[in-house]
């Protein structure tokens, strides 16, 4: 990937997390509050129960002041562009816009693979995946080891 | 506001009356060769991780590609629902865990979905006789693309989940019905239609019990004014009875919970086909958010209609709406009309016809073979054939009686060979599937009617000269006696006597 590309992909990783942490809208660029260039509020939205949210549904470990200061450095980073009069202007959803999408005929091509598949299995039972009985959901905030107790 | 359910009305009718509001969430796995994103085939029950991709499998480098069928199916459904097409709708990613999702997202249509605001028209009998039958239409709030999960068995007993990922990646359709039904049997009635539909393009073959046709229902009550009550989800319904009780218990749970002071949790619950009631499911780990977010390595899906096509395009590339509607097949509802219109019979016979597997093609197929007329063939078909059929689990396509035969057998009726009950002795004979015909059988057993006007008076008299006691009412003026003299005549000939040759044969010599 070039450069550029990476850094189209950082932003869309990144203005995506914004847009979730709004709320889920697609707003992404879009002027609705007077908020547009007043200081951007990043200290307000990355709370503790934010990142316990995110520990918890994304499965990271924001494992020490450093990496929260990451985050909010990234989110910081992204509300910049809220600096742009967007009035009417549909958003970006993807720098593949202008790209067509491929149509794949229907034709069987793939499979048949079980044993190469298998083979990254730790565990496999008669040509079966194993995996736990259900989800194992992350422990609360309170009985969890993680430094966000701390804050 | 949805429909006040006639059902509900009369059952409280000494209780402030409860509005039951019922949404369903429909997915129906999609008929085609391949997966929704991948090249790895489509098949019910194969070895387990036979069918799968490095895709499929989330195998990292690994990108989507999409099925160019998935999207006319989904276009074709779309149109037979009177939906709007979206010439541009975009792929998102719905995020979440479980072991059956090797990726830890499922490419879905939650912003701009491939179709939006349609209908469906469905009917159903009121007073469960076949008499009285009204139809109703639901909203479809959209249709959209999606991927399917794998499939998980749970082994207890080792505390473990086998995962076989067969089924992750094949397409479906996700056809999301607004709350426009009040009960049970409009969301059953809807489910059948929308089945009939799919069954008829070809899009899915939705059968339920092979798991392409999944529904789920979302249930709440309120009272008629007041704003909707909270609502919960209902989900392992496996087949249409199933889901009228499921819908019906859960009805019934939350007023009687509302009734009695408590309050509706906003929870999934799983419906127990066994015991007949709705439990809360175990692993919904409360409120999920879903994080939904586009799909960065899919660009919008775009489609074409007559007027936007561009001229100098590879056409395996492009689908074109108008074309795809100017090739839709004939919906049930449009056979359920011609049929009325060509044969004559009630709607509420077409709309047997069209719901049972094959009769509709038996019935025109009989119809085509005999002189009969079709409003008459009808009744054999729906009470006789249909009913065996019913009773030994058949469909129209596995009757012992073929068309060729039962036309045969209706050609002996119409042609005053045979009467009608010696022809219905002839049809259980004829189930036993011995390989005779009717003429064969009819001359075995001896019932042809006896067309000697001769032998018939003799039997006649004969029964007048063994009972003088009905003799005597009937001269007196209870004329219908005279029926029971018909039966015995019946009786004597063994069903081979024209009952109406028979009462006039009585009457003469009764006014003599």
């Amino acid at each position: 990937m070039t450069p550029r590309n990476r850094f189209r992909w950082r932003v869309m990783r990144v203005l995506a997390l914004c847009r979730w942490l709004r709320g889920g809208t697609v707003r992404a660029l879009r002027l609705g509050a007077a908020a547009a260039s007043s200081a951007p509020p990043s200290q307000d939205s990355v709370t503790v129960e934010v990142l316990d949210h995110l520990e918890r549904l994304a499965l990271v470990d924001f494992r020490d002041a450093e990496g929260v200061e990451r985050l909010r450095e990234a989110v910081r980073f992204a509300e910049r562009l809220r600096e742009v009069n967007t009035e009417g202007i549909e958003p970006l959803d993807s720098v593949l816009e202008d790209r067509c999408l491929y149509l794949r005929e229907d034709d069987v091509t793939e499979g048949n693979c079980t044993a190469e598949l298998l083979k990254n299995a730790r565990e496999k039972v008669e040509e079966y995946f194993v995996a736990p009985p259900g989800n194992i959901p992350l422990p609360e905030l309170e009985e969890r080891d993680t430094f966000l107790k701390g804050s | 506001m949805p429909p006040v359910c006639w059902k509900f009305i009369k059952l409280h009718e000494n209780l402030a009356p409860w509005v039951p509001v019922v949404g369903l969430e429909i997915h129906a796995q999609i008929t085609s060769n391949s997966k929704l994103f991948s090249g790895s085939q489509v098949q019910f029950a194969a070895p387990p991780n036979s069918l799968v991709s490095f895709f499929d499998a989330s195998l990292p480098g690994t990108l989507p590609v999409l099925n160019r069928r998935c999207v006319e199916a989904a276009v074709m459904t779309g149109l037979a629902l009177n939906c709007t097409i979206n010439k541009k709708s975009l792929f998102d990613r719905k995020h979440y865990f479980y072991a059956d999702l090797p990726a830890g997202y499922q490419i879905t249509q939650q912003r701009v979905p491939i179709a939006v605001n349609g209908s469906l028209s469905y009917s159903l009998c009121i007073d469960n006789k076949m008499s009285q039958m009204v139809t109703k239409t639901v909203r479809i709030k959209q249709i959209q693309l999606e991927q399917d999960s794998g499939k998980s068995l749970h082994d207890d007993a080792r505390s473990q989940t086998l995962v076989d990922l067969n089924r992750a990646g094949v397409g479906l359709m996700e056809v999301v019905m607004e709350p426009d039904m009040c009960c049970g049997e409009e969301a059953a009635a809807a489910v059948r239609e929308l089945q009939l539909i799919l069954q008829t393009l070809g899009s899915s073959q939705a059968i339920m019990a092979e798991g392409q046709l999944r529904v789920d229902a979302n249930v709440s009550v309120h009272h008629p004014g007041e704003p909707y009550g909270v609502r919960t989800e209902v989900k392992n319904i496996n087949s249409i009875r199933f889901l009228t009780k499921a819908v019906d218990y859960e009805i019934q749970r939350q007023i009687k919970e509302l009734e009695n002071g408590g309050t509706v949790v906003n929870e999934t619950r799983a419906f127990d086909s066994k015991l007949g009631c709705t439990v809360p499911m175990r692993d919904k780990e409360g409120k999920q958010d879903y994080r939904f977010m586009p799909e960065p390595n899919l660009p919008p899906l775009i489609l074409y209609d007559a007027k936007s096509l561009p001229a100098n395009v590879n056409h395996q590339q492009v689908v074109n709406i108008d074309w795809i509607h100017e090739r839709l097949p004939d919906l049930p509802s449009v056979k359920r009309a011609k049929l009325v219109e060509l044969y004559g019979i009630l709607p509420e016979h077409s709309f047997t016809l069209v719901n049972e597997d094959g009769l509709m093609e038996f019935f025109e197929d009989v119809v085509k073979r005999t002189q009969m007329k079709p409003k008459k063939v009808i009744g054999w078909i729906l009470s006789d054939l249909l009913s065996h059929l019913k009773q030994h689990s058949l469909t129209a396509n596995e009757s012992p009686i073929s068309s060729f035969l039962l036309a045969d057998l209706l050609n002996l009726l119409e042609n005053g060979d045979i009467s009608s009950s010696a022809a219905k002795q002839v049809f259980e004979e004829l189930w036993k599937g011995e390989g005779k015909t009717p003429l064969e059988i009819v001359k075995e057993k001896q019932l042809e009617l006896i067309q000697d006007q001769e032998e018939l008076e003799q039997i006649c008299q004969a029964v007048i000269d063994e009972r003088e006691k009905e003799v005597m009412a009937i001269k007196e003026g209870n004329k219908k006696v005279i029926n029971k003299l018909i039966g015995l005549v019946r009786k004597a000939t063994r069903g081979r006597a024209n009952p109406l040759l028979v009462k006039q044969i009585l009457e003469k010599k009764l006014s003599e």
